[in-house]
């Protein structure tokens, strides 16, 4: 079926299974304990998880497989935002046609991009996009939003205004994006005891089309294709040797990865209706190449994890504040509790950064592979581990016969 | 002997078995009987403050934050009540809101709207937050005024000077208390007239996105009005640090007066820069050259130290006015944090004050019921006097005031003096005013 391998069918089991489930194993914890602070399973964040998922998924059959480090990526992502609110704007809250406009603009912008980009490799390539993506940024920021032609809406964000044309909205469509009726805002929220699960329509459409976009990654990966995109990785001068121009694979992997990038952006508006520049700015470039080297570039998997663990910290991290770190730690003495809330002050909160910044660090010095890699390490230690304890009972149980 | 193995027999099995358990109906208990969003249930109500944390106005983020956790106090009977006892309206108690004791969840705007709206978003949807309070740039206080409109949750606005927020970008569920680009310029046109005569010529230099184009518009609009004439209008990039380039010009344009529609680091730089290039000592068209810095703030002029020495500019508020509601709240928040607080902070204690009020006279927390209860809310005790909550565009209107840097300064906070109290009549417009055009409130949205 699907025409993979069983070691491929099976990851992409998981991954479907983890993105079904998600609002169950987000929300480990009751609602009303104290370590809800740390559940992750509400529509906006789960939202963002596969969204950026399906971000750096893009970005790894670039830069996982090519080894061309873009360091412009979110300008895709934003122009696919644009695209899609121009879309809300100009026809309905309808969902598809702005994730379609959304992916092929972004495609045909990262086709002008690349093709110039391409021309140079390595570091100079990273400026390049770089300088184009600060480009759209400043663009987007400033010039094409002056009261004349407004195309962008600057600092404020592109967003829905009642007096917008919208000629396909029907009268009883939802005034949220919405996918032929059901809005994707709508939640159904079942209570279990203490516990509660969000289920979100958003939620699921976009982990769908992550599934999609999954699949067709894994496909990529193991096509023909996908193996002269290593090989241009490996070693492109010896392929420019052989006679082998390789500027329209790497031009095609780029252009594939922007258009997943403006599927990101399309479905970011879709969730959250409204295009703001800062999402094209480099910083927004860096943290997707950080998602892809943290979770293990050039595995499959490994970008999701990262994206995931990313946005965990910048949305639960950033809001532990001093209150509720006093809340944790009142069972200690006054003098130790503030002692205990001062050293872990500059962790947590407005200080998440650095707390991810010392992973990073972490995971590039002890696992170069990533969260992939630990899993792997993880796993071979355990079956390692099993293996020696099945050797000893074998040897104890087995009769002599 | 047993045997540990996971056998895929054994996780079909248990995978089946859960998945039967989680489907029993019998065990959920539906919940989608509130009447609006995040209706609260238990004994207590969360309020969301949304404040930059990190970024260009960390600093502003982090003092409305101090006056918001004070206002929590003060709402839930701790402390000294501060400017409960002043308020005209004297439906709070002191004991919570309606009786729920008021807790508070906190994010991190980073002066960005997506993240603005990411961290409103997880206050509103993990947290159960009924209402957003707080921001410190005009740009994501409309994306966060959107976001609360769609979520039907209430958004007390905190700094936010551009016009649009009560102009284009004006929602039904957005509140805004802070003063605006148009009453800045009303404001400081006469003041301006009286300083430095009715004949001068006027330079601009302005941060080139959306609350600079709406203040320089109403500047321009303003002084022109009283004769004044203007030379040039430069848009400077919000990113620039150095501001010589757009300076040097100045001097051989033959304006004599630069207008810096410029806030934060950006002013800061830029006052700087003209200081430096001697500007305040040159004498053109026979007139002493001026500056002027339209919309001020404490932290800016902390900033700008020396430099802004005589410096004319406005403000919403101030911690030197002397009516009962400012002094009780300096009086409280100088207490507890040991100095005096910024006019946003103000401006964000007022909100959650004005909002649990009004929550109080509705006798519930109905985004619609609370935004009936503001709309057209005439109140006094807060600071700045007798103010009125328009119902047309939700935007407060009260006395706004013109000062100047202060030239001699007695200690570190008295680095502004209050030049004139300008009354509401001469910044009140109508509204259907040009600059505020296009925009549609709309319908108040409870959600759910």
């Amino acid at each position: 079926m699907f025409g993979l391998d069983k070691k491929d069918k099976s990851l992409l089991a998981i991954v479907a299974i983890l993105t079904l489930l998600a609002p169950f194993i987000l929300n480990p914890f009751p609602t009303d304990s104290a370590m809800a602070q740390f559940n992750a399973g509400y529509p906006d964040l789960m939202q963002r998880f596969v969204i950026f998922g399906i971000f750096a998924v893009g970005f790894n059959i670039l830069f996982g497989l090519t080894g061309y480090l873009s360091f412009g990526h979110a300008a895709f992502l934003g122009v696919g935002s644009y695209s899609a609110v121009w879309m809300f704007k100009l026809l309905s809250y309808n969902i598809i046609p702005a994730i379609i406009l959304a992916v092929i603009i972004a495609g045909l912008f990262s086709l002008l991009i690349g093709f110039v980009s391409l021309r140079r490799s390595g570091i100079y390539f990273s400026i390049l996009t770089l300088a184009f993506a600060q480009m759209s940024f400043a663009l987007a920021y400033s010039v094409l939003s002056n009261p004349k032609f407004n195309l962008t809406n600057g600092e404020t964000g592109l967003q829905v205004y009642n007096d917008d044309p919208q000629i396909l909205q029907g009268a009883n469509a939802p005034d949220l994006p919405h996918l032929f009726g059901l809005s994707m805002r709508s939640t159904y929220t079942m209570e279990i005891g203490p516990w509660a699960f969000d289920f979100n329509a958003g939620y699921y459409v976009c982990a769908v089309i992550m599934m999609v976009a999954f699949y067709l990654a894994i496909r990529i990966f193991r096509s023909p294709f996908g193996m002269m995109l290593r090989a241009v990785k490996s070693n492109q001068q010896r392929m420019n040797y052989t006679g082998l121009n390789t500027r329209p694979y790497t031009l095609a992997a780029f252009v594939i990865s922007g258009m997943y990038a403006g599927l990101a952006g399309g479905l970011m508006a879709a969730m959250d209706p409204l295009a703001g520049a800062e999402r094209m700015q480099w910083t927004a470039s860096g943290e997707v190449v950080l998602m892809t080297i943290l979770g293990g570039a050039g595995t499959l998997i490994g970008p999701v994890l990262g994206a995931g663990f990313i946005k965990y910290f910048e949305n639960i991290f950033s809001k532990i504040n001093d209150n509720v770190l006093h809340g944790w730690f009142a069972f200690l003495p006054d003098g130790l509790e503030d002692f205990v809330v001062t050293i872990i002050h500059p962790f947590v909160g407005k200080g998440w950064h650095l707390t991810l910044g010392l992973m990073f660090m972490m995971v590039v010095i002890f696992l170069p592979g990533g969260l992939v890699e630990g899993g792997q390490r993880l796993a071979a230690w355990v079956r390692g581990k099993r293996n020696k304890g099945k050797d000893k009972t074998t040897g104890k149980t087995e009769p002599a016969e | 002997m047993t045997k540990s193995d996971v056998t895929r027999r054994g996780v079909l099995k248990s995978g089946a078995v859960a998945g039967a358990g989680v489907a029993l109906p019998t065990i959920f208990t539906a919940s989608s009987a509130a009447a609006y969003t995040n209706e609260p249930t238990g004994g207590s109500v969360t309020l969301g403050f949304n404040v930059p944390q990190t970024g260009p106005y960390a600093d502003e983020g982090n003092d409305e934050l101090l006056a918001q956790q004070l206002a929590v106090e003060h709402l839930n009977g701790e402390g000294d009540s501060g400017c409960l006892n002043t308020f005209t309206s004297k439906a709070l108690k002191g004991n919570g809101i309606l009786g729920k004791k008021v807790e508070f969840v906190t994010g991190d705007t980073q002066t960005k709207s997506d993240a603005a709206r990411a961290s409103a978003k997880s206050m509103i949807e993990k947290d159960g937050a009924i209402m957003i309070n707080g921001g410190s740039s005009s740009g994501v206080a409309v994306a966060v005024q959107g976001l609360c409109q769609e979520a039907g949750v209430i958004f007390m606005a905190g700094l936010t000077h551009a016009n649009d927020t009560t102009g284009k970008d004006k929602k039904a569920n957005g509140f805004r208390h802070f003063f605006n680009a148009y009453m800045s310029g009303a404001a400081l046109a006469p003041v301006l007239a009286a300083e430095m005569g009715k004949e001068r010529r006027a330079y601009h230099l302005t941060a080139d996105y959306n609350w600079g184009w709406t203040q320089e518009e109403s500047i321009v609009a303003s002084t022109e009005a009283m004769g004044w004439e203007t030379v040039n209008t430069v848009k400077t990039p919000l990113a620039s640090t150095d501001f010589s380039s757009y300076i040097a010009p100045v001097l051989n344009s033959g304006a004599d007066v630069l207008v810096l529609n410029h806030y934060g680091g950006n002013m800061v730089n830029s006052l700087t820069n003209a200081i430096q290039f001697g500007l305040l000592d040159k004498v053109v068209n026979n007139k002493d050259f001026k500056i002027v810095v339209p919309l001020y703030s404490e932290l800016m002029a902390a900033g700008a130290g020396e430099n802004i020495k005589g410096v004319l500019g406005s403000m919403n508020w101030n911690w030197q006015l002397q009516d009962e509601g400012t002094k009780a709240f300096v009086k409280s928040f100088g207490e507890k944090y040991g100095k005096p607080p910024s006019n946003s902070a103000q401006t964000c204690y007022a909100q959650v004050l004005l909002y649990a009020d009004a929550c109080e006279r509705a006798g519930t927390f109905n985004p619609c019921g609370v935004a009936e209860a503001l709309e057209g809310f005439e109140f006094d005790g807060l600071g700045n006097g007798k103010t009125l909550y328009r119902a047309d565009d939700h935007q407060c209107f009260k006395d706004v005031l013109v000062v100047r840097g202060a030239l001699n300064p007695t200690n570190a906070y008295d680095t502004l003096e209050i030049v004139e109290v300008t009354p509401v009549e001469q910044v009140t417009y109508a509204p259907d005013h040009p600059m505020f055009a296009g925009g549609d409130l709309g319908k108040c949205n409870p959600g759910a």
